[in-house]
This record gives structure tokens, C-alpha cells and sequence, in this order.
């Protein structure tokens, strides 16, 4: 997987002075936060149910192997196929050899991160196939030949007149002097356009929420029906999946269900589950004549057994970005990966590598906010700090910090200098910022550019700690 | 093809580290797989009698922005069809569904002026009507079976879509939903899809602002009828 995650740090200079970024970005943070905290408050056992959705996961993760047999077996029953791909590029190669032996032209899409990662718009287009995203965000997004910069909302960066330029920059069969003002009347022509590119597609792929051991079913959850649609209509569904979307039942998949889109959207339940589970029967009336699953491994089998086996779990909502204050500062395009936000910067480096991402594990505040409202339970800046161990371990860090570090560790090993330092350094602190705030401060620009810092008032955490234990004993 | 089948399982076993024995491991996954044990379910449907159950879906589907009316009988659905349509101002067609269930609807008789055809969309149908597998109070989620008698393109192609519900169809939870497959299916065996359909198609893509009718139907309405 290849990224641009080692230009976080100036990629975020730009995002904070690009003003149309900043405007939607201030409308999402408000959103999916308000209505995640409503559907949460709606359903009593909602923590109950992250609890057995985490252990629910966990059991699957320990019988993996077991679990993808079984999954295997039934999906072959009922006259499906299974591709095991190890990384991005064998996934590629048969997805093109499955497009090829139909003499597919188009290929319609639902919305799927993990086509995302393995970069497959790129490759069928160079081998003359035209992927057609059929999601309305992903379709604006591949008009502006950008990448999603959020896994559930994947347009969320954009703005409605950006999206009305794209529309009459593309659509250009259409009237000029149509009324595009309304955001309505841009669903309207999205759904327009792209009706006949379903009907007229060749083959249809979609990434699974689930993979169901039991029944050999994929599932996929979304709201505009553009999935069904998407996998309805073609000669062939293929399904991308990656291995640890199984699940053992209908059962388990329900209860990751009920805290899935109150997470993600706000939602009881989207619009559209759909249960798939091979091709078309002889007496059906509709549905693909064949139907594929590429099982991707890609860097996840690596994971298991490691201090990132729990990133495993996610059910890829997007609830850690909603709710993470760096990703509402610069947006997911900052991030150069194709998972961003917490759950991106654990999983990034996983599958890429901490040598070609260095500093993203850095893109925290470790609030905690990300940990505290995942559906999964998942530990995110206990693994985020995890990366960071190694990012120093394998000298990847920059020399300031390096050198920083070394400065600060050399006084904390000396107490009684580190408390004199501390005490000269707030008094001139306090000095230099003239009992109010320090607007500047030398060789930290990047800091003070964006907030000022508050004088520090009166004594140190260790004087005052000092005093309290004495007023105890006393 | 198998790709790199044994290479990737070979590496799952290798990385996870278990003291279980291979024998105890495969129990465990057979015995989870067949016994479909519940995990919890809400509590919010646990204690309703039928007609509560039904109150709730209603509810449920009406905050999902369906529209519901009940009916005594299966003989008023075409006229129920027909009053729908006039007063969404919408053309009298109708592609029905090959179910059973509806084969014998008073079209002539109850709404004349209605033209009814059968079996899938190719996408040219502006109104769709079809039957059900059942229908979940919990969140007002209807379960679709694919089939001879349930095309799927029903369900997606129309800009409206009209599903039958009778009362006996009226689940509480997603579980009960599926344990009624099982009995009527036979074990495991599943449709080709499974539609849970809860609620119109909506987007909500452009500045986070919801509209109905993105993709798939533009409004659901919902007939739930007594047996």
C-alpha cells in the first residue's frame, strides 16, 4: 500500500489556511457527534452490546482459520468462488482475469475502502476497463480525481458549489442553464446520470461489511441502494473483502448491526442491509449469473498474535474521526493514506509500514475521545502509543524530538536540576509572556502561530503535589 | 482458482498463538456456527404483546420516513394501491411481485382503472408492489426475500415501492426474523438476498444534509394487513 503519510506535517499547514476545507469541516464536526450521542441515549443496552460486539470479534479473531474454512465451504455450496489474494497486487490480477473472461467494458461500484487500498480505479482503467463509482460521494470524488477523505462520507471535505462546478465541468450533455442550486437538484442529476451506467455495466463490485461462516452470505450496509444496484444488475458480483470481516453467525452479525450505524450515522439501522449469497438460483428471476469473493489479506495476518491483533475489530464506522479534534482541524487529505483519522493512523502503519509512515502515529492528542466511543472497544491511542515506541526504536522519529527527548531526560534523571530548571523556567515564562499569555516564543512559531499559551500560574505539579502531601500528614 | 489459499491460512495459524488444541478449536467454531445462540436483544420489544409489536413498527417506519396504513383485509389492497397513488399524484401502474401471497388481488373488481403487470424491473417501472419475509418492530426494518415469487429489482429499480405486511409477519428482533427463515428455509439455507430494507433511499453525501430518493426508491409505503 503505497502512501504520502510522511507529508502529514505540511499537508497540515495547507489544510488549516484552505478556506472552503475549513467550512465544511466546521459543519461536520457538529453533525455526526450530535446524532451518535442521540441514537446512543435512544438504545439502553448500548454498551452492553459494544461489549459482546468487542467479545464477539475477539472469539472470531482466536478460530480465524477455522472460520474462513467454514466460510469458504459454504460459499462454494451455494455456487460462489473464493480468491484467496495475499496482497493488493493478486487481488488486481484476478479481479481483471474475472472482468476479462466476461469481456467486461464497465464495472459498476459500491462503496468499498478496501478497493481503496488495493488502488483498483487506477489499474482497470489502464487496462481499458471504466470503473464507474456509483455512491454519490465517491462519484464526486472520482470526477475531481481526488481520494475519500473519510471512510463513511468519503466527500465530506467538499462543499455543495463544488460539487455544482464538478457536475457542469462532467455532465455536459445536459442543459446549460439547468438550476443546480438546490442540493437536491444535484441528487437528482447524480441519480439520473448513473441509472443507466447500472443497467449497462458488465460486472459490479462491492466491498462486505460481513462475511457470514455460517450461511456463506456477504453483507453490505448503505443508504442510497447504490450497492444493490451495483450488485443486482451485472453478469457478475465480485465482493472484496478482507479476512477479518467473518463473522461465525446471523446472530453475531445482528449485534455488531445494532451498534454499526448508530455509531456511523446516527441511524437505528440504514436504509439498506443486504444479505447476499451466491449467484442467481435457476428459478430466480434476477440477480448476477456469478458471483466472486477476493479474500485479501494484505499485511492482516501479520497483525494477529501482535500488540495490533485488536485492530482487527473494526467495522470501519468512522465514529474515531467524528469525533477526533486533529481530523476535524485538517481533514483526511492531510493524513496521505487511504484510512485516516485514528482508526488510520493504528491501521496505516500496519499494513505499510512504520518506515514509510513515520509520523503519523504523531497525528493524536491522545484525548482519548477516539477509544471512548468506538463500538469496538477498540484501544486506539494505547496502539497509537505503540507505534511511536517504534518509531524511536527504529531511530524514525525527527532529530528535534529525538534531541528533545534526550534534553528532557537528562534533567528528569537529575531531580533537584530539573526542579530548578523548572522553577527558572516559570518565572521567565511568565516575564516573557507579561503575566498574561505568550503570543510568541522563539524556535516554536509552529506552536504559537495557531493558539497563544497561557502563562503558567504560580507553582509547579511537584511543589504543589510537595505542599499536599505535607497538608495530609498534618 | 485458490490463489494463495494455503498461504494465507498457513500464516494466520502460524501468527495466531493458541493453547488450545486443534480438536478443542474446532469444536468450539462447529458448536458456535450451529447453535445460533442469541446474544442479548433489546429489551424494547421483549414484553409486547402482537398489536404492541405492530404499534412500534409503525412507529419505527414512520420515523424512517415510510408511510403506513392498515387495512383489514388482503381483498383492500387494490383500492388502498389506487387511493395511494392518486394522492401522490403518481401514474396507475403497477408492477406486482409474482407472489402467492397476492395472486388473488381484486384488481378489476376494487380499482379498475389500475394497470397491473408481474415479475422483475428492467427500469421502467415507476411503482412496485411486493410481499415480505417479515417485518422488525425494533427499528421498522423490513426482511425481503430474493426468489421466483421475490425479484429483487422490485425492490430498487421503482421510485416508489409498496411492500405488504401482514400482522403474523410482525417480529421483534432481527433474531426472530431469522429463526422464521430457518423454519421455513430448512437449516442454513439463505435466499441468493436478503433485503433489510429500513426506509426510503436516502443520501446524505452533499454537506451532511439528508435527501430521500438517491439511488433506490424515492418513498416506501407500507400496507400492514390483518390475517
Amino acid at each position: 500500500m503505497e502512501t504520502q503519510s510522511r507529508e502529514f506535517k505540511s499537508n497540515s499547514v495547507d489544510a488549516l489556511a484552505n478556506e472552503p476545507l475549513q467550512t465544511a469541516m466546521g459543519k461536520m464536526k457538529k453533525g455526526f457527534t450530535e446524532k451518535r450521542r442521540k441514537a446512543v441515549a435512544g438504545l439502553e443496552e448500548f454498551e452492553e452490546l459494544r461489549d459482546q460486539a468487542r467479545d464477539i470479534k475477539n472469539h472470531t479473531l482466536d478460530h480465524l482459520d477455522l472460520y474462513l474454512e467454514a466460510y469458504e465451504a459454504k460459499v462454494k455450496e451455494n455456487g460462489g468462488h473464493v480468491h484467496w489474494c495475499a496482497n493488493g497486487e493478486e487481488a488486481r490480477q484476478t479481479i481483471l482475469k474475472i472482468c476479462r473472461d466476461l469481456d467486461a467494458k464497465t464495472v459498476t461500484k459500491g462503496k468499498s475502502m478496501i478497493t481503496e487500498e488495493i488502488e483498483l480505479n487506477d489499474f482497470l482503467d489502464k487496462q481499458g476497463i471504466e470503473p464507474v463509482e456509483t455512491d454519490l460521494g465517491e462519484y464526486i470524488i472520482q470526477l475531481r480525481g481526488e481520494k475519500p477523505s473519510h471512510i463513511i462520507a468519503p466527500a465530506v471535505h467538499l462543499n455543495q458549489d463544488q460539487v455544482e462546478e464538478d457536475f457542469r465541468r462532467v455532465h455536459t450533455h445536459l442543459p446549460e442553464d439547468r438550476n443546480l442550486i438546490e442540493p437536491r437538484s444535484l441528487v437528482n442529476e447524480a441519480r439520473q446520470v448513473l441509472r443507466q451506467r447500472y443497467i449497462d455495466a458488465d460486472v459490479g463490485i462491492t466491498g462486505a461489511n460481513f462475511l457470514i461462516a455460517e450461511t456463506g452470505s456477504s453483507v453490505i450496509v448503505t443508504n442510497e441502494g447504490n450497492g444493490d444496484l451495483t450488485q443486482t444488475l451485472p453478469k457478475a458480483h465480485i465482493v472484496v473483502a478482507s479476512l477479518e470481516k467473518v463473522v461465525p453467525t446471523l446472530e453475531d452479525a445482528s449485534t455488531i448491526l445494532r451498534v454499526l450505524a448508530r455509531s456511523a450515522t446516527g441511524q437505528e439501522f440504514s436504509s439498506y442491509t443486504t444479505f447476499s449469497t451466491g449467484p442467481r438460483r435457476s428459478d430466480d428471476p434476477d440477480g448476477p449469473g456469478e458471483y466472486h469473493v477476493v479474500l485479501l489479506d494484505n499485511g492482516r495476518s501479520s497483525m494477529l498474535g501482535t500488540e495490533f491483533q485488536e485492530m482487527l475489530r473494526c467495522i470501519r464506522c468512522g465514529a474515531c474521526m467524528n469525533h477526533c479534534p486533529v481530523y476535524h482541524a485538517v481533514g483526511g487529505h492531510a493524513y496521505g493514506s487511504t484510512y485516516v483519522g485514528p482508526m488510520g493512523v493504528v491501521l496505516t502503519p500496519a499494513l505499510a509500514g512504520i518506515e514509510e509512515t513515520g509520523v503519523l502515529p504523531n497525528a493524536s492528542t491522545f484525548c482519548g475521545r477516539c477509544e471512548a466511543v468506538c463500538p469496538m472497544r477498540i484501544p486506539l491511542p494505547k496502539m497509537m502509543r505503540h507505534w511511536r515506541e517504534k518509531e524511536f526504536e527504529k531511530h524514525l522519529s525527527p532529530a528535534s524530538s529525538r534531541y528533545g527527548i534526550g534534553f528532557w531526560a537528562f534533567f528528569a534523571k537529575r531531580p533537584s536540576l530539573y526542579r530548578w530548571f523548572v522553577r527558572v523556567n516559570l518565572a521567565m515564562l511568565k516575564l516573557w509572556g507579561k503575566g498574561d499569555n505568550v503570543r510568541f516564543f522563539p524556535f516554536k512559531d509552529g506552536w504559537t502561530k495557531y493558539r497563544d499559551l497561557p502563562v503558567p500560574e504560580g507553582k509547579s505539579f511537584q511543589q504543589l503535589w510537595k505542599e499536599r502531601q505535607k497538608g495530609d500528614r498534618n | 482458482m485458490s490463489g494463495s489459499r494455503e498461504a494465507v491460512l498457513g500464516k494466520i495459524k502460524q501468527s495466531l498463538s493458541t493453547d488450545a488444541s486443534d480438536q478443542e478449536r474446532r469444536k468450539a467454531v462447529q458448536a458456535r456456527i450451529s447453535d445460533h445462540a442469541r446474544n442479548l436483544t433489546p429489551k424494547r420489544t421483549a414484553d409486547l404483546d402482537q398489536a404492541r409489536l405492530i404499534d412500534l413498527l409503525e412507529t419505527k417506519m414512520k420515523a424512517v420516513d415510510c408511510t403506513v396504513q392498515r387495512l383489514a383485509s388482503m381483498d383492500e389492497i387494490p383500492a388502498a394501491v389506487a387511493d395511494y397513488l392518486k394522492g401522490q399524484n403518481l401514474p396507475a401502474t403497477i408492477r406486482q411481485a409474482p407472489h402467492s401471497s397476492l395472486a388473488n388481488l381484486p384488481w378489476s373488481k376494487n380499482a379498475p382503472m389500475i394497470e397491473v403487470s408481474q415479475g422483475r424491473s428492467y427500469g421502467d417501472d415507476l411503482n412496485s408492489l411486493t410481499a415480505c419475509h417479515a417485518a422488525v418492530a425494533e427499528t421498522g426494518t423490513l426482511m425481503l426475500e430474493s426468489g421466483a415469487e421475490g425479484p429483487t429489482t422490485l425492490n430498487f429499480l421503482p421510485d416508489n415501492h409498496i411492500v405488504v405486511v401482514r400482522e403474523s409477519q410482525v417480529t421483534g428482533t432481527y433474531e426472530d426474523g431469522w429463526d422464521r427463515l430457518r423454519e421455513k428455509r430448512g437449516g442454513t439455507d439463505m435466499p441468493r438476498a436478503l433485503n433489510m430494507i429500513t426506509g426510503p433511499s436516502r443520501t446524505g453525501d452533499i454537506e451532511q444534509t439528508i435527501f430521500l430518493g438517491a439511488h433506490g426508491p424515492r418513498s416506501l409505503h407500507v400496507l400492514i394487513v390483518k390475517d
